[in-house]
């Protein structure tokens, strides 16, 4: 069975007066139906940028997609116009974004909110659409659903509008969630509830799920997968439990080594990563993590590395990632 | 280095507590009506706190947003005059300060700000960002002290000296954050209230900020008040812990205690719902996920405010507000249930 969606050597440049900024460049993944794939790396990696770009969300002028195919259910979506992506979105592929707070109109009801992709794409009726909602809202664990469709998200908590923004990607059963930082507005005890939801109702819609973070702790409880992204590109792929265990890009490694980690004893120093992340519209040939890289040598600096395989079903681009893997990390 | 010494002249012989904050509390009215503005009620942002900060500690502050963590540091800067409880630093009980009586002691203490984006002045150069605290203290004498002085600073937090003339948007939200920590340096400050300090940062550059913090601590002998939500990044910096959650204290303990042997029931809930960046061990863990959100500090329960989200909340809870006894050396916690 071909993969449920498959984005082939996918670039998106931003063309601004100060140059040409390329937010991602050839990033290639596949996603198998009810997988959950975790999309991490830190801010201006390109993690963002790629969600937009397969949801045909890319505002032109400045950004485009230049290049690639974004393959969902065997079609490529880049060939869509306007029109189609529309039954597309929303329906098929649905998002969750980071800010519960900007991303629902505030003069409108949660209920109005609702009821409209269902009206539109299901093409139910005012009295099935409102039933449903009800259902939804109370599936997503909203006490009171029927009087709480009737409000307006000022009256709701971070943590319950967050609850509606799910509810309302999954009002059309997409075959295809893509979660941007889900849970990065939210409290701890909040975010726990949120994921474990979020989990529980994907494996019930049978939906795929992408999560894009830049907390490591988040994709390693719920990613099958993980790609680690960097400037633009895919630097890392393999199982969670791989990527986490047996790190062979030096990035990867840095990252895992820069958090302080409450099941080991506390460590003196924490290790960061020296430097700042790159300018995106001045890369060069080179691998763009040198100039931070603790086991930087001369050919990072003229050849970009390829993805290559590292072991079963795990890809690293990196010169160097034969010396490392499974290290002990520095303790107190 | 100057600062040093001037850090250590005179404070020699000074008792342990730097700070001693005794039944703080912080009420924020909420008024209605169009001409004749009537308070209704109050927000109890803070409600009865009390806790000490020893000289040269990291004291980590944890809780959930609204819990009452920044209310909690701005009233011990006296940001926000706070309607009851005493301040007591080194002796002096700044509520009872005038207010240009506490304007000039601030240079005692400094605060450094969650978002560097939005806590320095655009239109500023850094240099003058770092330099006005120094003039407006009257702590230098000639134009070429400040330019030293200001060198100095940029090179403590390990940015070049001649990025003085730059301005905020030149920089990166790391190097912003070193500013920020550079102009709270400025007054050679005793105790540092950080807030939220590494939140708005990327992974990999938290970790520089954090050990920046940790060596200026050492270099020039700071106390910290660390304000944050995340609680891997309190424990690795701070020396005790208090938990904090609807504007009371839950549990207060040295920072292994509390992690390893954390009492209260909101404690272990929190501990429980950090994630860990291990998929082997994140399959074993249990975890113990609170129902519900954080109530409204309008309307706080009654009795002891986690009894709506306890899992092991009794009737009892809900009679009176738990008081908040030593169980053990130095281990404070506010439950009936311990």
């Amino acid at each position: 069975m071909p993969p449920l969606l498959e984005v082939k050597n996918l670039a998106t440049y931003f063309y601004t007066p100060e140059g040409v900024v390329k937010a991602v460049d050839g990033v290639s993944y596949d996603l198998e139906a009810g997988e959950t794939l975790g999309l991490v790396g830190e801010s201006g990696c390109g993690k963002s940028v790629s969600a937009l770009s397969i949801m045909g969300l890319i505002p032109w002028p400045p950004g485009k997609v230049v290049n690639g195919e974004i393959i969902f259910q065997g079609e490529d979506l880049r060939k869509y116009d306007n029109q189609e992506m529309r039954k597309i979105r929303g329906k098929e592929i649905a998002m969750v974004f980071q800010e519960p707070m900007t991303c629902l109109n505030p003069v409108l009801t949660i209920g109005r909110q609702l009821t409209e992709t269902m009206e539109l794409h299901l093409k139910l009726d005012k009295h099935a659409a409102t039933a449903r909602a009800v259902e939804l809202l109370q599936k997503v664990g909203i006490p009171d659903a029927e009087r709480r469709l009737t409000q307006y998200p000022h009256q709701f908590s971070g943590g319950m509008r967050q609850r509606v923004m799910i509810a309302m990607a999954l009002s059309c059963d997409p075959k295809l969630l893509i979660a941007d930082e889900p849970t990065t507005a939210l409290d701890v005890t909040i975010q726990a509830q949120i994921l474990e939801l979020m989990q529980t109702l994907c494996h019930e819609f049978n939906a795929a799920l992408i999560v894009i973070t830049h907390n490591l702790g988040v994709v390693a409880r719920y990613a099958d997968r993980v790609n680690v992204m960097y400037a633009g590109r895919v630097i890392e792929r393999s199982s969670a439990r791989e990527v986490y265990g047996n790190p062979r890009h030096a990035y990867t490694v840095g990252l895992l080594h820069s958090v302080p980690r409450l099941d080991e004893p506390r460590r003196v120093k924490l290790e960061p990563i020296e430097g700042q992340p790159p300018d995106l519209s001045r890369l060069d040939d080179g691998c763009a993590f040198r100039v931070r890289c603790r086991y930087a040598v001369e050919r990072c600096a003229t050849e970009y590395p390829p993805l290559v395989s590292v072991g079963e079903n795990h890809v690293a681009a990196c010169w160097e990632s034969h010396k490392l893997g499974a290290q002990p990390r520095a303790r107190a | 280095m100057t600062m040093t010494q001037q850090q250590t002249n005179g404070h020699g012989a000074a008792e342990a507590n730097l700070v001693d904050v005794r039944h703080l509390k912080m009420y924020f009215p909420v008024r209605s009506g169009v001409f004749i503005q009537k308070k209704i009620a109050d927000i109890k942002a803070v409600d009865d706190v009390s806790f000490t900060i020893r000289r040269g500690e990291t004291l980590g502050l944890v809780g959930e947003s609204g819990c009452g963590k920044t209310t909690t540091g701005r009233c011990i800067l006296q940001l926000y005059r706070p309607t009851a409880g005493e301040v007591i630093f080194e002796g002096q009980d700044l509520t009872k300060m005038k207010t240009s009586e506490v304007r000039k002691f601030r240079r005692n203490m400094q605060l450094i700000f969650q978002d560097p984006y939005s806590s320095l002045d655009p239109r500023q150069n850094c240099a003058s960002i770092i330099g006005e605290p120094l003039i407006i203290h009257k702590m230098i004498k000639s134009k070429q002290e400040y330019r030293d002085r200001v060198a100095e600073l940029f090179s403590v937090v390990g940015l070049n000296p001649s990025m003085g003339y730059r301005f905020p948007h030149e920089f990166s939200g790391g190097q912003r954050q070193r500013i920020g920590v550079a102009r709270a340096l400025a007054v050679n400050p005793r105790l540092i209230v950080c807030d939220e300090p590494v939140s708005a940062l990327d992974v990999s550059i938290q970790a520089q900020v954090i050990n920046l913090l940790e060596e200026l601590q050492e270099q020039f002998n700071l106390t910290y008040l660390f304000i944050a939500h995340d609680l891997s990044v309190v424990r690795h910096i701070s020396d005790r812990i208090a938990v904090m959650y609807l504007g009371h204290i839950m549990e207060l303990a040295d920072r292994t205690e509390l992690y390893e042997n954390p009492l209260h029931p909101y404690t272990k809930a929190l501990l429980s719902a950090v994630p860990i960046p291990d998929p082997v061990i994140e399959a074993q863990r249990e975890r113990i996920i609170l129902t519900g959100d954080v109530p409204s500090p309008l309307h706080p329960p009654v009795g002891c405010v986690f009894h709506t989200r306890c899992p092991v909340a009794i009737d009892e809870c809900k009679a009176a507000i738990p008081a908040f006894k030593d169980v053990a050396t130095d281990h404070y916690v506010a439950c009936i249930r311990v």
